[in-house]
């Protein structure tokens, strides 16, 4: 009996010593930081796009043996709808050990949730959403965004179109926040560079027949269907004009970058346009890095078009708190002053609004079953031609 | 409006008409023979659109890529596994519950068509992205003016029809038909005159299901695009339908079918700039109408006694 007790002790000894010295190694301390997108539904392949870079960002830092803090990350999904944003914000929000976190793909969800990040104290960055409003819709020193906004989005698109000599158009637009909104801005400012709207729709967004819209424009007809809207409906809505023999050129916005579109659509999708914030993945300053380190982990899907911006959202988030420490308050006030940060997306300089004022915009369009950049593509170099050009 | 345009609208409407009706004829045949509402018929119909669009991945592996072939296969194979699926909705679900209050038998059917989207949602390969359903019909396209005439819409809509006239013959001039009338209409007088009630059951789930798998197909045809939540807004509008032309009878079901899709045309027509409030539109109109004709624009000619 007295041996075992003696075996047992010496065990527990062991134990507490090892125990002790592997705390004394690994004494990082840990510190959460959230993520929130779509994961699930119509514009799920972005969401898990996003989550996995964003997961990509604290799994490089927690291999950085230079780390002050190891670092979990909490995932959260918004499935892009607002009411269950909210939930997964409010649930972030509450967790008072979640000190930032990057959140929504979906402007719809993000404008409905700064409220929430703001009540709560939460500094978060956008790494996704479009919808100006976000950032400039009120003086939330919570909210932050990385990638540019529709405004700067449809002035490039208005521009370019109205440069290539389209001049007329119909516009169909979802009628959430997001819809609408590029609805608003592009009607701006291609008025305001001589182009001429002849009709606007606005659908939503979980609409299955367009056919009554289309006939109604294809009587109107336009140089150019712009498309303000998400993937799902563009899929649609791109596959029933050819039904109803609509010639019109299709013009998307951020949207619609995607390979899904693409996908959805099949040969339909050759010589669409589509306008997005940033530059492709492999173009940005730190793509290649990004490509390289993304594909080392064998993530089960691809970055998608904003996996580079949720990276840097991510990366800019672990920079402050490494800076920081880990404390809400000090890392928002961190924030609000950032100016002309290098990141894999280029420079990131916050405005009063937490908005990142140096946004580059790319045009695209779909060749070959590609999203291309415009100015490689051979729709640009003259080979192959645009609808009614 | 020039002749074209008006063309291009009433095809248009036809063939969205024709797409209610399909799914409006199931719902009404479920409360003909059971007097329930059975609210997973949409997502049934958006089962056997997936259906469909497995066999024909299916059947260009195995190299048979002869269209005609393959829209029959598809065709045959989506109707065949919904109709089955049906009579074991029928047989697990409903028949069970008979004795139950209809609310029971309505949330259990409303429950099993939420299981049923999330299902394709979460196991079908990508399955919460919009999939690309091929073309399998020749798309040449015949233009009149305004109008576009293309063979494959044409070729659709015929083949809708056509089933609903089949299913209209079927109901009123044969044996089984005369059967299903006399289940609906008195399920104890059926029974003493020797009609097997549970076998009729399950031949009218049969029926309606396969109705919204070949209703999903010719869907995926129509617009070379489904999605698993294609089916919530059809059953609905479906559902509505069956109502609106009387539930309970196949006539009402195919007039109220066609009746929503010429309101959600017109809705479009007569507010061009506010198109955004086409289903407001129509389902106004809807209540409105029900308002009027509270058991539906077709009366049943016997009315339920207790």
């Amino acid at each position: 009996m007295k041996t075992i007790r003696i075996v047992f002790a010496a065990v527990l000894a062991v134990m507490v010593v090892f125990g002790l010295a592997s705390t004394a190694v690994g004494a990082k301390e840990q510190v959460k930081v959230g993520f929130i997108g779509p994961l699930t539904g119509g514009t799920s392949s972005n969401g898990l796009g996003g989550r996995n870079s964003a997961d990509l960002a604290v799994r490089l830092r927690n291999a950085d043996p230079k780390a002050k803090y190891k670092y979990e990350l909490i995932v959260l999904d918004d499935e892009c709808k607002p009411n269950i944003g909210v939930q997964a914000a409010t649930k972030l929000g509450a967790n008072k050990d979640v000190i930032a976190a990057a959140t929504h793909y979906c402007s719809a969800v993000a404008i409905s949730t700064v409220d929430v990040y703001h009540k709560f104290g939460l500094p978060i960055i956008v790494w996704g959403a479009v919808l100006p409003d976000i950032t400039y819709g009120n003086k939330y020193g919570e909210v932050h965004r990385v990638n540019g906004t529709m405004i700067n989005q449809n002035e490039t698109a208005a521009k370019f179109m109205t440069g290539l000599g389209y001049k007329t158009w119909a516009v169909i637009h979802d009628t959430t926040d997001y819809g609408k909104g590029h609805n608003k801005y592009f009607s701006e400012y291609l008025t305001k560079n001589g182009g001429n709207i002849l009709g606007t729709f606005g659908v939503t967004s979980d609409q299955q027949d367009f056919s009554a819209e289309l006939t109604k424009i294809k009587s109107l007809n336009p140089d150019v269907l712009y498309f303000g809207g998400l993937t799902p409906i563009g899929v649609r809505i791109r596959a029933q004009m050819e039904k109803l023999g609509l010639k019109a050129q299709f013009e998307g916005t951020s949207g619609i970058v995607s390979d899904t579109f693409i996908e959805g659509v099949g040969e339909l999708a050759e010589g669409v346009l589509a306008f997005r914030e940033g530059a492709p993945t492999e173009k940005l300053p730190g793509g290649k890095f990004f490509l390289e380190q993304y594909n080392k982990q064998n993530y089960g899907e691809p970055p998608e078009a904003y996996g580079a911006f949720a990276f840097a959202a991510m990366n800019l988030i672990l920079d402050t708190i490494e800076a920081k420490g880990p404390d809400r308050k000090k890392v928002r006030k961190a924030l609000n002053k950032v100016g002309g940060v290098d990141s894999i997306v280029g420079k990131i300089a916050f405005d009063d609004h937490g908005q990142n004022t140096i946004a580059v915009i790319t045009k695209y369009v779909s060749q070959d079953g590609e999203w291309t950049v415009w100015e490689e593509s051979e729709y640009a170099s003259g080979k192959r031609k645009l609808r009614g050009m | 409006m020039d002749a074209g345009l008006l063309g291009q609208y009433i095809m248009n409407g036809l063939m969205l008409g024709m797409m209610y009706a399909l799914v409006a004829v199931g719902f009404t045949l479920f409360f003909g023979v059971m007097d329930i509402i059975n609210f997973s018929h949409g997502d049934v119909l958006m089962v056997g659109a997936f259906t469909g669009l497995a066999t024909y991945f299916g059947l260009s592996e195995i190299g048979i890529s002869w269209a005609p072939a393959q829209v029959l296969i598809v065709l045959t194979v989506a109707t065949i596994c919904m109709a089955t699926l049906g009579m074991l909705i029928a047989k697990y679900l409903v028949l069970p519950l008979k004795a139950a209050p209809p609310l029971n038998t309505l949330l259990i059917t409303l429950m099993l068509g939420t299981v049923l989207h999330e299902a394709i949602r979460l196991f079908y390969p990508q399955g919460a992205n919009p999939q690309r359903f091929p073309s399998l019909l020749p798309t040449d396209a015949y233009t009149f003016g305004n109008f576009t005439l293309r063979i494959d819409s044409a070729m659709i809509l015929l083949a809708g029809l056509g089933v609903i006239v089949g299913i209209h013959l079927l109901i009123n001039k044969t044996k089984l038909g005369l059967a299903i009338r006399a289940v609906a209409q008195d399920e104890e007088t059926a029974k003493t005159m020797g009609i097997n009630f549970t076998l009729i059951v399950l031949i009218t789930f049969a029926i309606g299901s396969g109705l919204a798998a070949f209703a999903g197909i010719l869907h995926g045809l129509y617009y070379s695009e489904i999605n698993f939540a294609m089916g919530l807004l059809l059953g609905v509008i479906g559902f509505s339908s069956a109502i609106v032309g009387g539930l309970g009878n196949i006539y009402g079901a195919i007039i109220g079918g066609f009746l929503f899709a010429a309101l959600q045309t017109i809705g479009v027509l007569a507010m061009p700039f506010a198109s955004a409030y086409k289903d407001v539109f129509a389902f106004g109109v809807i209540i409105l109408i029900m308002a009027w004709r509270p058991t539906g624009l077709i009366q049943e000619k016997i009315s339920e006694r207790v």
